[in-house]
């Protein structure tokens, strides 16, 4: 076994250990099988568990995301990969109208326990159909619980908990991440996968990011750090429900919050996590919240505009000395 | 296509009778909920299956509880004809804590786990895929059962149509389709919607075995779905059946029916699934007028009982808005 393990890795040692521990466990989307996924997360599995359990669909999100529910309602426990979350909109009815809506509407008779995972974000210059942030439109779903894994860990550790939540989960794999690499770690450690996690603690504001915005936040500690302001970084990991009590309780603390989102600003979950803090800590805050997001454009092909686009870390860093620049005196 | 009223009806007198029995509860309850409608008690959007009731009538007589079912916003009768209580059907409707879904769904969307039901479903071929999902878990789990959808001409048109029938082809999945086609997905109509009206055509396209039946034949419906069940409970992969039929009231309470002849409706009337059967099971001696005022009577009392039920039941809490919006105890 190497030193390391790489994002896509331990994606897939998740995926093979849930297949391996459940037999109601099946994979299926878009060349997931012979093609070994288009991210190259499945490679192998195919070999490994045959093809009735690691299943190649054909170009019809629509249509394998709503068997993916009606096989969770037939007692299976699939896991659905969609590409893209921009391809995931042609599935958008099945996800919200009815895995996210059947538990209720039914008076709590019938539950959908399905994980759907797909690739999101930008950054690898593949223009505005392949590139988008829309995790923060399924966080706006009651019935649904959303995850966006960081870290090599939590891209392990997260699945497990995701199949065994009776109600849906959408997991959102960045891009960017799937060759992120951290020192192996030997058998998956479990993930909270209700609570925030704090990666670096610090006292003098509260960076609050997810997913693909994780390492640049924390370089922008880093750098902060060397100025001698030590900022807490806050990983969100769970996008719906959030979780207030974590973020509260450091923003309490720091007095001040920056939020880092790749998404586009307007309507975002930055704006969500934003009003939630002025609704419940308004009186603990010695500055407006803060926020760093996406350019409200189609995320453009040219690297230089693509960069111009997304939230990077000297960004991140004029956005928290401003905030630190408004400390009372 | 079978033609009606000019074969022996062959089915045992109880058999016969059962379907008459099926019918008139449907007819008799759509009506009250359109009264109920006008008086207020029922509110939403209100679909009515009169005209179609030997669809659902004759094809779930012959599926069997491990069997499951899924269905449209004109559901009504295809959850009486299940085995949903048209008590708690009708308590829904009220918006009652006592209904099939505490309330929560109301006409359009009915579901009942313990029959197997999965709605009730106001998107329109929004079931397709569910059904094939369901039909995709007996097919992984190696049970012999059979998915039953039930949708109308209209969701021929949308993509979940044709997603649905690739998969189910292409992995053999156990699964019934079963097309209302009505002639009208709401104020348009079929020529008017569909360059290929040919809807077996389509079917057989994904290479599924299609057949077209006359809906409003009960008998006809009986038996196509009998010998389509069992050749997909064989393992043969889905099947297609086009219920030719027609609903004789609005598309909904809110439809003032421009769009189509009242000459036409009235042509369709003369063939009413319940009149012409039970014509045809009296000339054959198996049926009486004494029969059917016993039926009568008994489906009378059921949908006084079902009213009377709905009426005196409670509301659900306020309290309770959020329950089961996701599980009370999410995983550790």
């Amino acid at each position: 076994m190497s030193a390391v393990l790489s994002y896509r890795e331990a994606v897939r040692q998740a995926l093979r250990e849930a297949l391996a521990r459940d037999p109601r466990v099946f994979l299926m989307g878009e060349d997931v099988g012979r093609y070994g996924g288009s991210y190259a997360v499945s490679l192998g599995l195919l070999e490994e568990f045959g093809p009735e359990r690691i299943r190649d669909a054909p170009l019809s999100e629509l249509g394998f995301v709503g068997a993916g529910i009606g096989a969770a309602l037939g007692g299976m426990r699939p896991i659905v990969e969609i590409m893209t979350v921009n391809f995931s909109l042609l599935a958008l009815d099945q996800l919200v109208n009815t895995a996210a809506a059947l538990r209720h509407m039914s008076g709590g008779q019938l539950n959908v326990p399905l994980v759907v995972r797909m690739a999101t974000g930008a950054g690898r210059q593949l223009a505005a159909q392949h590139s988008h942030s829309l995790e923060g439109w399924y966080a706006h779903v009651p019935g649904l619980r959303v995850l966006a894994p960081a870290t090599v860990a939590d891209a392990r550790g997260m699945l497990w908990p995701a199949l065994e939540d009776p109600d849906p989960v959408l997991i959102f794999e960045h891009a960017q991440l799937y060759n992120l690499e951290e020192p192996a770690g030997g058998a998956a450690q479990p993930v909270d996968i209700r609570r925030a996690r704090i990666r670096r603690a610090g006292r003098d504001l509260t960076l609050i990011a997810y997913g693909g915005m994780l390492p640049r936040t924390l370089a922008a500690a880093e750098a902060l750090a060397r100025d001698g302001v030590e900022a807490e970084v806050i990983d969100l990991r769970v996008l719906r429900p959030l979780d207030a009590t974590t973020l509260l309780e450091s923003v309490r603390r720091t007095r001040r919050a920056v939020i880092v989102d790749e998404e586009w600003r307007s309507g975002s979950l930055a704006a969500e996590i934003s009003a939630r803090l002025m609704e419940q800590a308004f009186y603990d805050l010695d500055a407006p919240v803060g926020r760093v997001c996406g350019a409200e454009v189609p995320v453009p092909y040219a690297r230089h505009l693509e960069d111009a686009a997304l939230p990077q870390t000297p960004a991140i860093v004029a956005a928290a000395r401003s905030l630190l620049g408004a400390r009372p005196a | 296509m079978s033609l009606t009223g000019i074969y022996p009806v062959p089915l045992g007198r109880d058999d016969a009778v059962a379907l008459v029995h099926q019918m008139l509860r449907i007819r008799r309850f759509e009506e009250a909920c359109a009264e109920l409608y006008g008086a207020g008690k029922i509110r939403g959007f209100l679909h009515l299956y009169i005209g179609e009731e030997a669809v659902a009538s004759g094809a779930l007589a012959v599926l069997g509880p491990e069997d499951a079912i899924v269905a449209t916003y004109r559901e009504h009768g295809h959850a009486l004809a299940r085995g949903i209580a048209a008590s708690r059907i009708m308590a829904e409707m009220y918006g009652k804590v006592t209904g099939c879904c505490r309330g929560r769904g109301g006409s359009m969307h009915l579901f009942d786990a313990a029959t197997r039901f999965y709605g009730g479903n106001a998107i329109v071929g929004g079931g397709l895929p569910l059904a094939v999902g369901l039909a995709l878990a007996d097919h992984l789990e190696r049970r012999a059962r059979v998915t039953a959808c039930f949708f109308g001409e209209g969701a021929i048109a949308e993509g979940a149509f044709h997603e649905s029938m690739n998969l189910a082809a292409l992995w053999r999945l156990p699964v019934l389709f079963c097309c209302e086609n009505n002639r009208y997905a709401m104020g348009t109509a079929l020529e008017r919607s569909e360059s290929q009206t040919d809807l077996c055509a389509k079917a057989a396209s994904y290479r599924v075995p299609a057949q077209a039946v006359d809906g409003m034949d009960v008998v006809a419906v009986r038996q196509a779905t009998a010998s389509a069940a069992a050749a997909v409970r064989a393992g043969g992969g889905p099947q297609f059946l086009e219920f030719r039929t027609f609903r004789f009231r609005a598309h909904s309470m809110f439809d003032p029916e421009r769009y189509r002849a009242k000459a036409e409706v009235e042509e369709w009337k003369k063939r009413g699934p319940l009149h012409t059967f039970t014509e045809r099971l009296k000339a054959q001696q198996l049926f009486s007028e004494a029969d059917f005022a016993r039926l009568e009577a008994e489906v009378a009392a059921e949908l006084q009982a079902a009213i009377g039920f709905a009426e005196s039941s409670g509301l659900e809490p306020v309290e309770d808005l959020l329950r089961d919006v996701v599980a009370a105890e999410p995983p550790p």
